[in-house]
């Protein structure tokens, strides 16, 4: 079938005005459900620093949402640790929305850093451990996740860790339970008061129970845990000035838990 | 397919609802058609997606509402379409079609969202869609193009199912995330463990399943390719 210029014009633009209204209509309905899914994954990600995964796993949706607005407070701290409530236009600062991806493209002075703490049910001066995001590189693209402290700021509770497109197998392990669970209890700090971070070694299969700072590696996934080196040191070292702060104004909280 | 079926026997056709030669067109894409085992297209996806049965199962229930609404779309204008344009007609009703998609798993699936990621988007470039659009529902009618689309997605629903079968069982020792090998090495003692294979899990993996499932289906089959 041969068709005059005119038809195919019309055609075409009916059809993407039809395609263009459909692809519209469906994010317009589907927006806020979509908002409060990625919302969700956030927040479990935040409470998987904390919590056992199976625990986590076991609870629907709505218990994840009530659990968190019971259990965590959050603030948003700068480089200096001090805390931000407005940015520059006046509008106030919620720390679940301050996206970590984002900010990692500012230097680091300029960035806001978000802290999530965990607390006893209905009372938010009993604390139970800082969650703090962090953000970097693997080896194919970005890596990002939550570390917990206990109470003393130094002693690991747990972490978290994503990733964007590391190796199925290789990187992607990241993610798995028995990776993550060989940070607990370990030290970001050593005697002194340096920062000594915890680095994940290389090679895997040896025990480093006895070593405060370092974790057994990833086999074939050097780069990336280099990365996730990399990132733990450079967002402890930026929150660094927060926790100096915590250690030294607010040890009377600490007594309260001790 | 029970639901395709049940509307299908609805509807009032001259010829018989699912006569010989409409029961064909669902048929013969499984076996003696099928598209990846016998045409070779899509394989592309079917590498990527298939490490686990749960995303897989999801990419192939995605595949297959996007070939056969995409088949009864192009069909039901088959006789509107500008034949210079089609091409393009066909690739943005087929792009809307996987968008929603996308639209919907980030909604509703927000897990599985993030797992599938840019697989989804990549149902676009699915040679078997377009393949079909091309090859049939631009001069079928939009019953026989259901039935077509949906005999081509299930084929290839099936092989990449299969593949992610094997690959999970011996990559990540489960099936659909349930642990397999952990109780069997439990039976054996503590120091017995089965090994999961590394390379299940990338996608070389996949090229040897999938070499194995087209021999053992030629040897069956007697196909011979000309």
């Amino acid at each position: 079938m041969q068709q005059s210029n005119g038809y195919i014009i019309t055609f075409s633009v009916i059809l993407t005005v039809v395609l263009g209204l459909l692809l519209s209509g469906t994010s317009q309905v589907l927006g806020p459900i979509q908002k409060k899914a990625q919302d969700l994954d956030n927040k479990k990600q935040i409470l998987g620093a904390v919590m056992a995964p199976e625990d986590l796993r076991a609870m629907s949706p709505e218990e994840v949402l009530e659990y968190y607005e019971s259990r965590i407070a959050s603030k948003v701290v700068d480089i200096e640790g001090n805390e931000v409530e407005k940015d520059s236009e006046g509008n106030s600062i919620v720390a679940e929305s301050v996206d970590v991806g984002k900010n990692y493209k500012k230097s680091p002075e300029d960035r806001l850093y978000p802290i999530f703490i965990y607390h006893e049910e209905g009372n938010e001066d009993a604390v139970d451990s800082y969650i703090l995001p962090v953000y970097g590189a693997g080896l194919w693209d970005e890596i990002w996740g939550y570390l917990a402290l206990q109470t003393d700021l130094n002693t690991v509770e747990g972490v978290t860790f994503s990733h964007k497109g590391e190796t199925p197998g290789l990187g992607a392990r990241i993610t798995e339970n028995n990776v993550q669970a060989r940070y607990q209890g370990k030290k970001i700090f050593d005697e002194s008061g340096e920062l000594r971070a915890v680095i994940m070694q290389k090679g895997e299969g040896k025990d480093y129970d006895g070593e405060e700072h370092k974790v057994d590696g990833l086999s074939g996934a050097t780069i990336t845990a280099n990365g996730v080196n990399d990132m733990l040191k450079n967002y402890i070292s930026y929150y660094e000035s927060y926790i100096e702060k915590k250690k030294s104004g607010n040890s009377t909280e600490v007594a309260v838990l001790n | 397919m029970s639901t395709e079926t049940a509307q299908a026997e609805v509807k009032k056709s001259s010829e018989a609802l699912l006569s010989k030669r409409r029961k064909k067109l669902i048929s013969d894409p499984l076996v003696d058609d099928n598209p990846i085992t016998i045409q070779v297209l899509g394989i592309c996806s079917a590498l990527a997606v298939t490490t686990q049965m749960q995303p897989t199962l999801v990419m192939a229930i995605s595949v297959i509402f996007v070939i056969v609404m995409a088949n009864l779309t192009i069909s039901l204008l088959r006789n509107t379409i500008p034949s210079r344009v089609r091409i393009i007609v066909q690739l943005a009703v087929v792009a809307t079609l996987v968008t929603l998609v996308n639209e919907v798993l980030k909604a509703f699936a927000f897990d599985m969202y993030k797992e599938l990621s840019v697989f989804v988007g990549l149902i676009i470039t699915n040679c078997i869609v377009m393949g079909r659009l091309e090859a049939f529902a631009l001069g079928n009618k939009p019953y026989d193009a259901i039935l077509d689309g949906f005999g081509s997605a299930l084929g290839y629903s099936w092989i990449i199912l299969a593949v992610a079968f094997f690959r999970e069982l011996l990559g990540s020792g489960s099936v659909f995330g349930v642990a397999i090998y952990e109780p069997i090495s439990g039976l054996f003692g503590e120091d017995f463990s089965l090994a999961t294979n590394g390379l299940m899990v990338s996608p070389v993996g996949a090229f040897i399943i999938l070499g194995l499932i087209i021999w053992v289906q030629r040897t069956k089959t007697g196909y011979v390719e000309h």
